[in-house]
């Protein structure tokens, strides 16, 4: 029957293997687009633990990321339980505070982020914050150096209000400047000494999160609610399934055309072979079973194509695998960790899901002509006038 | 001699319009082993009908066709599928070969849906297509061949199964005269080698000059039936002279 069903199918001539390439170009772009939106969320991920959220947060309960207002008075005290863990580098607090600078005679706005230098939670190149003189080393992101025109070494203007709302300046350097996928560490911020901030604020000991190494267990604290990596990736993971659930209208759109070429030579199919149904039926094949061998011949549609796609698309999927998607735009004003070069990551679930949902589909628009097949008078359809 | 078909105050009536057209008017036939009969007749006589209820395609609308002991009006689709496919041979007038096939292939296919192993198929496919004469032509497809060797494939089909039974719908019509003389002989040595008896619905003299039997059918009643002695073309006749 597979046989047959296959001959028939190549019989069709072009009209088969145009349907097998729509279908293999629909296949090979649903696995291709959602393999690249899953090595963005993974990447994302990554990144985002790498630079920024290392074992999970416990954010002073103060704290609202949302509310610039509050930032200044939602410091408090690292609480004495996490002592220990702080003496041991297993905790890193991170105080954040309000300021604006002056590059080349511009005022802008930042977010002062003040970290110990010799911590190694997060991949920020801290080090540099090792003050070798009496000026102010900071470090930031490469899209806020580009945005401020500041280059390493570069002095620029900081005015900031301490803890009694007193405007206070000095003269920072820049020591250093990195470069992330993750713009929430990088965009409209600069990082410096967590003690010349404290100091420089007013504020000893003060700290408006604390980053927690994964080697240390979890604390309950009421004062410092702890944020776990799933909670502080949650947008981005809603932000990609966003972009997912957009993307399926394309691949539904192509899907569909595929599947309408495939459902329109099924019918011509099934008109054109009337003879040959009823032959089939002469020959003692009942009717369902030429039922099912139309809708294999049409399922086997799905199955050519996954051949086709695998052929031209294997090559493809190895190649960016190896090579990554490079953006050709900035990516850094999306407000998603983005690396410039993509990589797509191909799951199992992924392929096995995908093909098997073409097969299904394909094999329920195959059925739904062939349905004809069963109310045909054979008698009519050896002569050719059953329909 | 075994009773094949008999056929017992056969009515068959078509919907057409409000109405109904009646195809036969109470038919009563016996065919036994072996008999190489025809239905003659001019068109709309009733022939096709009554060779596809006897071929359990379609269903008498009153009496009834007993086949090979079982009657086509109780039959069940699939069980009217397992006569067919075990003990039916058809041979239309289109042929009807299966186009994406190969000779050897639309020989075989009858053989793949009794499920018989590989080497008694090929066996028995290489025998039937020696008995028509197309061993030659085994990779070939239909469309390379002619219309007379389309119809011995057809033949080869029909026969490859060594059914008890074969209906013949019109088998020359689409054939020259050398080749339907060629076919009617295929046919009538296979009759007389294997005892399998032959239904033709025909209208073409060729035909019935190989006819044993002739049943003349005219506007849906048998007007006569009619032993042949000696059927002027036939070669087994002709030999037995």
């Amino acid at each position: 029957m597979q046989k047959m069903a296959f001959r028939s199918l190549i019989g069709n001539g072009l009209k088969t293997w145009l349907n097998v390439f729509v279908l293999s170009f629909t296949f090979v772009l649903i696995i291709f687009m959602q393999g690249l939106l899953e090595g963005w969320n993974r990447q994302a991920l990554k990144d985002t633990i790498s630079w920024e959220i290392a074992g999970g947060q416990y954010w002073s309960k103060n704290y609202d990321p949302y509310d610039p207002f509050s930032i200044d008075s939602s410091a408090a005290v690292l609480p004495a339980t996490l002592k220990s863990d702080y003496n041991a580098h297993q905790i890193e607090p991170v105080f954040i505070s309000k300021g604006t600078i002056y590059p080349g005679g511009r005022m802008q706005s930042v977010l002062l982020k003040g970290i110990r230098p010799d911590q190694h939670l997060l991949a920020l190149p801290t080090a540099l914050l090792k003050s070798k003189g009496t000026d102010i080393p900071v470090i930031m992101g490469a899209h806020m150096a580009k945005q401020a025109n500041l280059k390493v070494n570069d002095m620029v203007t900081l005015r900031w209000r301490d803890v009694n709302g007193t405007f206070e300046a000095i003269d920072i350097r820049v020591a250093g400047i990195f470069s992330t996928s993750v713009p929430t560490v990088d965009l409209g911020q600069i990082w410096l000494p967590l003690d010349q901030l404290q100091k420089m604020t007013l504020q000893p000991n003060a700290s408006t999160i604390i980053i927690k190494s994964e080697q240390v267990p979890t604390q309950n604290l009421a004062a410092w609610p702890f944020k776990d990596q799933t909670e502080l990736t949650k947008e981005t993971a809603a932000m990609i399934k966003a972009k997912s659930n957009g993307y399926t209208i394309f691949y539904a759109i192509f899907f569909l055309l595929a599947l309408i070429a495939i459902f329109d030579t099924q019918t011509l199919s099934i008109f054109r072979r009337q003879h040959e149904i009823g032959t089939l039926v002469a020959l003692g094949m009942t009717q369902r079973q030429v039922v099912g061998l139309f809708t294999l011949e049409g399922t086997m549609n799905a199955v050519l194509a996954i051949i086709v796609g695998t052929i031209w698309g294997l090559p493809l999927f190895i190649a960016f695998g190896v090579y990554g998607l490079h953006l050709p735009v900035d990516t850094s004003s999306f407000g998603v960790p983005m690396a410039v070069r993509m990589f797509p990551f191909f799951t199992p679930k992924l392929i096995i899901g995908t093909i098997s949902l073409i097969i299904v589909i394909t094999a329920l628009v195959s059925y739904l002509p062939a349905r004809k097949i069963a109310r045909m008078k054979p008698t009519d359809a050896i002569r050719g006038k059953a329909l | 001699m075994e009773t094949i078909v008999e056929v017992k105050n056969l009515v068959k009536k078509f919907h057409i319009g409000n109405g109904f057209f009646t195809a036969l008017k109470g038919l009563d036939l016996k065919f036994t082993e072996g008999e190489f009969a025809g239905l003659v007749g001019p068109s709309g006589s009733g022939k096709t009908t009554l060779l596809n209820i006897i071929g359990t395609l379609d269903l008498p609308s009153e009496g009834e066709v007993i086949v090979l002991g079982k009657s086509v009006g109780k039959l069940t689709p699939k069980d009217a599928a397992q006569l067919r496919k075990e003990e039916l041979g058809f041979i239309f007038q289109n042929y009807n070969l299966l186009p994406v096939y190969t000779v050897y292939e639309n020989v075989e296919f009858p053989l793949l849906l009794l499920n018989m192993s590989s080497d008694a198929r090929k066996q028995r496919v290489m025998e039937t297509l020696e008995w028509v004469g197309l061993t030659d032509k085994v990779n070939s497809r239909p469309s390379q061949l002619s219309g007379g060797e389309c119809q011995r494939v057809a033949i080869a089909r029909a026969m490859v199964k060594r059914p008890k039974l074969v209906l013949a719908d019109e088998p020359t019509a689409n054939l020259d005269a050398a080749n339907s003389h060629n076919i009617l002989q295929t046919m009538e040595k296979l009759n007389k080698e294997l005892k399998t008896t032959f239904i033709f619905a025909t209208h073409d003299e060729k035909v019935i000059g190989y006819l044993r039997r002739k049943i003349m059918l005219a506007d849906g009643k048998v007007i006569s039936d009619e032993i042949v002695e000696k059927p002027v073309n036939s070669t087994v006749q002709q030999i037995t002279k």
